[in-house]
């Protein structure tokens, strides 16, 4: 049996980054592109927490909970924004938001 | 007695004994987790995607565990299992499902959007098989002490000095109270 190397942690993350990446281009529903996001989100987390582990400090865990606290907040954002919408246009759809294109 | 168990495993990975979760977890949770992370972006239903998407996070904070990140996976826990995917269900009940339900799930360029996420799948496939030497086999030995209790004195410093990450800390405070502001006026009927 091969060890985990931290390269079998980085070709995991790329694998849910391109997933993300793949939700956030093809889905017309808002919520699901915002989970989407989380999902990416999420691979950097995997990626600075097996380069922590790699080098033998813990920044990257640092950077992983201050990225946390930010995927918090747009998440509390973005949700906002999506319920503005809903109650204006009565749609969740992407490519049926289109005030500000001209 | 937490402290104690936790310098004990610490000195049993620094003494290089095999650590007890073996490959096989590995590729169970990055099976888990691969898959749910498709489940999340082709069903239908948003209230499955976000129960796959609970899945998925779970699955990350069992590779957390391995990489011997614990306050990390308790944070994934709390904050994302706990918090973030139940403002989604929220707001998954508020806006109505019936309707979007019935409607085409992608766009309908979504062949491009496919194609670029292939590029960039095989951009990371060409960074990694070219890039392997950068990556050494063996993690390097962790500090010494809990891993939660290294993590405080980095956030919140040590014997009255300020830690390396202090002021990050307060302007993420920060960040988060003007984002609790912004989603409850965006969310008010009238301002």
């Amino acid at each position: 049996m091969v060890p985990i190397t931290t390269l079998h942690y980085l070709v995991v993350a790329a694998a849910l980054f391109v997933l993300g990446v793949i939700g956030v281009l093809i889905r017309r529903n808002v919520v699901i592109v915002l989970m989407s996001i989380e999902l990416i989100l999420n691979a950097v987390n995997l990626n600075l927490v097996a380069f922590s582990r790699m080098w033998g400090n813990l920044h990257g865990q640092l950077f992983a909970i201050f990225i946390v606290v930010d995927a918090a907040a747009e998440a509390a954002v973005g949700l906002g924004i999506l319920i503005a919408f809903f109650r204006n246009k009565e749609t969740v759809n992407v490519d049926e938001i289109d005030l500000l294109k001209w | 007695m937490n402290l104690a168990m936790n310098s004990a495993l610490n000195s049993t990975i620094n003494s290089g004994m095999a650590p007890v979760a073996t490959p096989w977890f590995f590729y169970v949770l990055a099976g888990v987790a691969v898959i749910s992370g498709v489940l999340v972006i082709t069903r239908r239903n948003a209230v499955h995607a976000a129960l796959a998407l609970i899945v998925t996070l779970l699955a990350v904070t069992g590779l957390y565990l391995m990489l011997y990140a614990p306050f990390v996976a308790g944070v994934q826990i709390i904050v994302y299992a706990g918090g973030i995917m139940v403002l989604f269900l929220f707001v998954i009940m508020l806006v109505n499902i019936d309707r979007s339900s019935k409607e085409r799930r992608f766009n309908r360029i979504w062949a491009v959007g496919l194609g670029a996420a292939c590029a960039l799948l095989a951009l990371f496939v060409f960074a990694f098989t070219k890039g392997k030497a950068l990556f050494p086999d063996r993690g390097m030995p962790l500090a010494e002490g809990s891993n939660t209790q290294e993590i405080a004195k980095m956030l919140y410093g040590e014997a009255g000095r300020m830690g390396q990450y202090t002021f990050a800390f307060e302007i993420a405070s920060l960040l988060l109270l003007v984002a609790i502001l912004g989603a409850v006026i965006m969310t008010k009927k009238k301002i």
